[in-house]
């Protein structure tokens, strides 16, 4: 079952800030396109993060316009600006100067003051893509669980709040697409920590009942690895004793203590760590879990997407 | 390159932090604990000195709000319980309160506070345009949360201002939104926005984006849009006022931006990056609090040293340590013990990289260890206070 997650179209990778979206995406895209999928991989809020992860230098800059970071894999940042002036040049023929005069700025003031605007152009860009087949999967870098949700509803909204008119018409199929569970899918990206596993339960909730998103699957990140069995646990316990840890020191010299109070943070982070694990699971009965593990690598970025990619491949 | 804090500079550092601020915004990437550093300073701020202080967040976790009594307090400030303080061995000489700031209830007062009549501030107050904008739209969240902090601060009820920003999709979008939102109201284009509405003349300069608007909205939004902007009409003025107000208080010298990160890779860079937009926009950052550290254990060169040595010769310490513990099982234990450290390790060495380049942008660094538990009580929150005063 799980399966089926890399054979949509289209998938949005959101969940708590700092749980590590950004390399879970950059991970499903890298997978993807390894096993023969044309991917686009599209980061929303544009800091660079993503470029970084599929490997793009630091200077390099991303934009709206796709760049090849390998091969069958591209990467945009999303701009509602140029997808709006995309939007009117194919669709509507309208010539959209952008960057100059009153036009680019009124653009700016009505998206702020007019909800949905830069939703709309937004999915309305990926649907598009999607739409267009020249990817066989658009992954996106989406925003953290409280700014989503609007992105995913974007669709209905408008449909509220603009009764009439061109855009409400052409937007129709926008909705569909992400109502329909074979295209789109949202991945919830979690760790095991309290705020983390509440949030990604809050945020399945809402989607399901503010959105018609599929929420294809969760994933637990930086899941770290089990230190000891409960016999194994025993016996640390007893090398605490003072000949045993005396003995120890004598061998390994007195860096043995910072060894030990390692091995005790260690095994206590597994602890709650495995404590919220089980707690998700209660939550989410019936979700794909997926399970991806700590890694202890100095570097971010690239190295670890690539190493996300490899366990994702695991899992799914 | 900076020289890092001495020991003996470090109990004067937070003190030094505290003195001459009124406002200290608590600023970083999501995730990073900025909330709960908020919260930790609130504490340290009254533990020395007998100062009046708000701590004002947004939306912070459930639990967490529970433990400071924010449950079903909404907007108003509420005294920390001294008892709960006490029984966390918290003694305190100021006076410690907490709000949390309610999106809709700022906005609502507001304009019941500025529009010109009873009428106005109803038909606002009722326009679906504008509980969309206040409700969901989360710039308006920015904007009124630096609102109502220059509220609180100009009050006089309050020595010192903790606040956490809200969590944008971008930090800079707290500092930015009050400027954003005066130019737009003193702009000629919301003139523009509302001008087919007020007169029948369409200046040809605003013909373009009325036809724009008209094809891609609809005729009906653009009213609609009209309407509710007319309803501001009277209001703008003040609006321009207070929103420049608002932004002249954050540059104050006596508001001190407080940047919270961790040491991993993509937030430490994110804080770097946004240290220099606030130096762009002439803010003063204060300090920056380093959250979530692996433990000092993992950076000792005894401890890298023993570990390497158990490594390769846990079995003849498993032996070495027969009388005490199966010979077998030990072996494992002290293999996987130092297999964990030195996986640990890689990663306390990477957080010293990211910690080294952050001292160069920060007038001061302090520096959070990572608990080995949830932060949702007082007593971790406490600390958490004790690792800043340290």
């Amino acid at each position: 079952m799980p399966r089926s997650l890399l054979d949509r179209r289209l998938l949005f990778v959101s969940g708590k800030g700092g749980t590590g979206k950004t390399t879970v995406a950059a991970g499903l895209a890298m997978l993807a396109a390894e096993e023969g999928r044309r991917v686009l991989a599209c980061e929303i809020d544009a800091k660079g993060d993503l470029a970084l992860c599929l490997g793009l230098s630091p200077g390099r800059a991303v934009g709206f316009e796709p760049v090849v970071v390998a091969p069958r894999l591209a990467t945009m940042a999303m701009d509602t600006e140029a997808s709006l002036s995309e939007y009117l040049r194919l669709h509507l023929r309208i010539p959209f100067v952008r960057g100059l005069g009153p036009l680019a700025r009124t653009f700016d003031f009505v998206a702020d003051a007019a909800p949905g605007v830069r939703e709309i152009l937004t999915v309305g860009k990926l649907a598009w893509e999607v739409r267009e087949r020249r990817y066989d999967l658009v992954v996106v870098d989406a925003p953290a669980s409280g700014h989503v949700v609007s992105l995913l509803a974007a669709p209905s909204a408008l449909r509220a709040l603009v009764p009439l008119g061109p855009i409400r018409q052409q937007t129709g199929w926008v909705g569909d697409l992400l109502a329909d569970h074979s295209v789109t899918g949202l991945v919830v990206v979690a760790v095991p920590e309290e705020m983390a596993v509440t949030e990604a339960a809050d945020l399945v909730a809402r989607v399901r009942r503010e959105t018609s998103v599929d929420v294809a699957a969760v994933a637990v990140n930086r899941v770290l690895p089990e230190l000891f069995t409960h016999a194994e646990e025993a016996v640390f316990d007893s090398l605490h004793a003072t000949k045993p840890h005396g003995r120890l020191r004598e061998l390994a010299g007195p860096g043995v203590d910072d060894v030990f109070s390692a091995g005790r943070l260690a095994m206590e982070l597994r602890r709650t760590g495995a404590a919220q694990i089980t707690a998700l699971g209660r939550l989410l009965t019936g979700e794909t879990l997926l399970y991806l593990p700590e890694v202890f690598d100095a570097d971010g970025g690239a190295g670890l997407a690539r190493y996300l990619a490899e366990r994702l491949g695991e899992e799914l | 390159m900076r020289q890092p804090d001495s020991a003996a500079d470090r109990p004067d550092r937070l003190a030094r932090l505290f003195d001459g601020t009124k406002v200290m915004v608590t600023c970083g990437a999501g995730g990073v604990g900025k909330t709960t550093v908020a919260a930790a300073l609130g504490l340290a701020a009254v533990a020395a000195a007998q100062r009046r202080v708000l701590v004002l967040t947004v939306d912070p976790a459930r639990r967490l709000a529970t433990a400071l009594g924010l449950q079903g307090v909404g907007d108003s400030a509420t005294e920390v319980n001294r008892a709960v303080l006490n029984r966390a061995g918290w003694s305190s000489r100021g006076v410690l309160h907490v709000a949390m700031l309610d999106m809709k209830q700022s906005w609502d007062d507001l304009i019941r506070r500025h529009a010109p009549d009873a009428a106005t501030a109803a038909a606002i107050l009722a326009n679906p345009l504008y509980q969309n904008l206040t409700s969901t739209f989360v710039r308006s969240h920015d904007y009124i949360a630096a609102e109502r902090l220059h509220d609180l601060t100009t009050s006089g009820d309050w020595d010192l201002v903790v606040v956490d920003t809200p969590p944008s999709r971008s930090a800079l979008d707290f500092l930015d939104a009050p400027s954003r939102m005066a130019d737009f109201f003193a702009s000629r284009l919301l003139r523009w926005l509302i001008a087919p509405y007020r007169s029948r003349l369409v200046g040809a300069a605003s013909r373009p984006f009325i036809t724009v608007a008209d094809r891609v909205l609809g005729a009906q939004f653009l009213a609609d849009i009209a309407e509710f902007f007319l309803l501001f009409q009277g209001m703008y003025d003040g609006f321009v006022r207070r929103a420049r107000a608002v932004e002249q208080s954050l540059r104050e010298p006596t508001t001190r931006f407080v940047l919270v990160t961790t040491a991993e890779p993509l937030p430490s860079r994110e804080a770097a990056r946004f240290a220099g937009e606030l130096a762009v926009r002439e803010f003063s950052l204060g300090a920056v609090v380093v959250n979530r550290l692996l433990a000092e254990s993992l950076r000792s060169p005894a401890g890298a040293q023993a570990a390497t040595w158990l490594a390769r010769n846990a079995d003849e310490v498993g032996l070495a340590l027969h009388p005490w513990a199966d010979p077998t099982a030990s072996s494992r234990v002290i293999a996987d013990v130092a297999a964990s450290y030195q996986a640990f390790r890689k990663v306390a060495a990477g957080e010293a990289l990211a910690e080294r380049s952050l001292t160069d942008i920060a007038p001061a660094l302090f520096r959070v260890p990572r608990l080995g538990r949830e932060i949702s009580d007082i007593e971790a929150v406490a600390d958490i206070a004790r690792h800043l005063m340290a």
